[in-house]
């Protein structure tokens, strides 16, 4: 379905982002995967893709958050791949704390990657799709950025502010045939809520349990095939932010 | 100096007469918009084989010829 497309996937070393590139490449893309530090995780992934699923995979170390690290890294990919048909903002950190207390650098961290992390990718890949005349973005907000979260003021700003990234670039670049759109995914077991599982948050989930990383993985394979949804938020929660 | 592909390229996007454009012309007048112009830049790289981004708006086929000079050095 998506063969001769390649996707980058921001944050596909680990969790949601891990199954993201599997399941796009189990669909037939080449995957490139960006990633932060964790080289052995993202190699892995990669290998899944070539000897699982026989696409080509390569893995890029990069700080989504560096303007200059992304321009050089989308420039490397469109060498090693030809261009980009897919791009999903998945990479994205938390630094929770109360709002009385939040030290600067944890707003900025947190606002420098899941948003302008986000902003430097489509900044970078705008002209790849462009010349194709076509392209699919998938922004990974939070519920958070629906809801609202205490303790998570730096984080829910971010994921919010990504709804209207996505609105924004769904709307500008529509006449060239490029898409995007947003998933919201609500509790998903990962490395980011490892310690969540007594959160009483988990209470208030109509289905009753946390998802899983491949239920975010089916969204984001809707989202790349669907040919005529722009501009949506999708949420992948179990219910709890309708 | 990069009028001609230019022209060229906006005639056959808009598929008005090569003629009719001039260095003044603007590109709104022609029917192009300003995202437009960066794919027209994209389509010039493939034909006068440079890689440039453009990162500012142009409003006629002359500021788009002097800002590819300007980039080339
Ligand atoms: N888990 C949830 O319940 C949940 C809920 C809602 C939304 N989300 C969102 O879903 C996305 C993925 O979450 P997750 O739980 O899968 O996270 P995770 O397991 O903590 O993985 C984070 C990924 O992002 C990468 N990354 C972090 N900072 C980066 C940077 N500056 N540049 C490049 N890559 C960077 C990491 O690379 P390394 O492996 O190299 O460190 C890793 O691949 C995030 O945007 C998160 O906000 C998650």
């Amino acid at each position: 379905m998506l063969k001769g497309k390649t996707a980058i996937i921001t944050g596909g070393s680990r969790g949601i982002g891990k199954a993201i590139a599997c399941k796009l490449a189990s669909m037939g893309a080449d995957i490139a995967v960006i990633y932060a530090g964790n080289t052995e995780a993202a190699e892995k992934v990669c290998r899944e893709c070539r000897e699982a699923y026989g696409r080509s995979a390569k893995a890029y170390q990069c700080d989504v958050s560096d303007f200059a690290a992304v321009k050089e890294t989308v420039g490397r990919i469109k060498a090693d791949f030809g261009t980009a048909h897919i791009l999903v903002n998945n990479a994205g950190i938390t630094r929770d704390g109360l709002l009385a207390m939040m030290k600067e650098e944890d707003y900025d961290a947190v606002l420098d990657t899941n948003l302008k992390g986000a902003f430097n990718m489509i900044r970078h890949c705008a002209g790849l799709f462009i010349r194709n005349r076509g392209g699919c973005i998938i922004n990974i907000t939070s519920v958070a950025g629906i809801m609202g979260n205490a303790g998570q003021c730096n984080y829910s700003a971010s994921k919010a502010g990504l709804v209207g990234l996505t609105k924004s670039v769904a709307r500008e670049l529509a006449p060239k045939g490029i898409r995007c759109n947003a998933i919201a995914p609500g509790f998903i077991a990962t490395d980011m809520t490892d310690n969540q599982a007594d959160n009483p948050l988990l209470e208030r989930i109509p289905l009753g349990r946390m998802g899983g990383t491949g239920d975010v993985a089916e969204a984001a394979a809707y989202l790349a095939t669907a040919a005529y949804v722009t501009g949506v938020v999708l949420r992948v929660d179990g219910g709890i932010a309708m | 100096m990069y009028f001609d592909a230019i022209a060229r390229i906006v005639s056959e996007r808009t598929g008005c007469d090569i003629a009719d454009i001039r260095p003044e012309s603007k590109f709104a007048e022609l029917g192009i918009d300003s995202l437009d112009t960066v794919e027209l830049l994209m389509n010039l790289e493939d034909e006068i084989g440079i890689e440039i981004e453009l990162d500012r708006k142009v409003e006629t086929i002359n500021d788009l010829d002097q800002f590819i000079q300007s980039r080339q050095g």
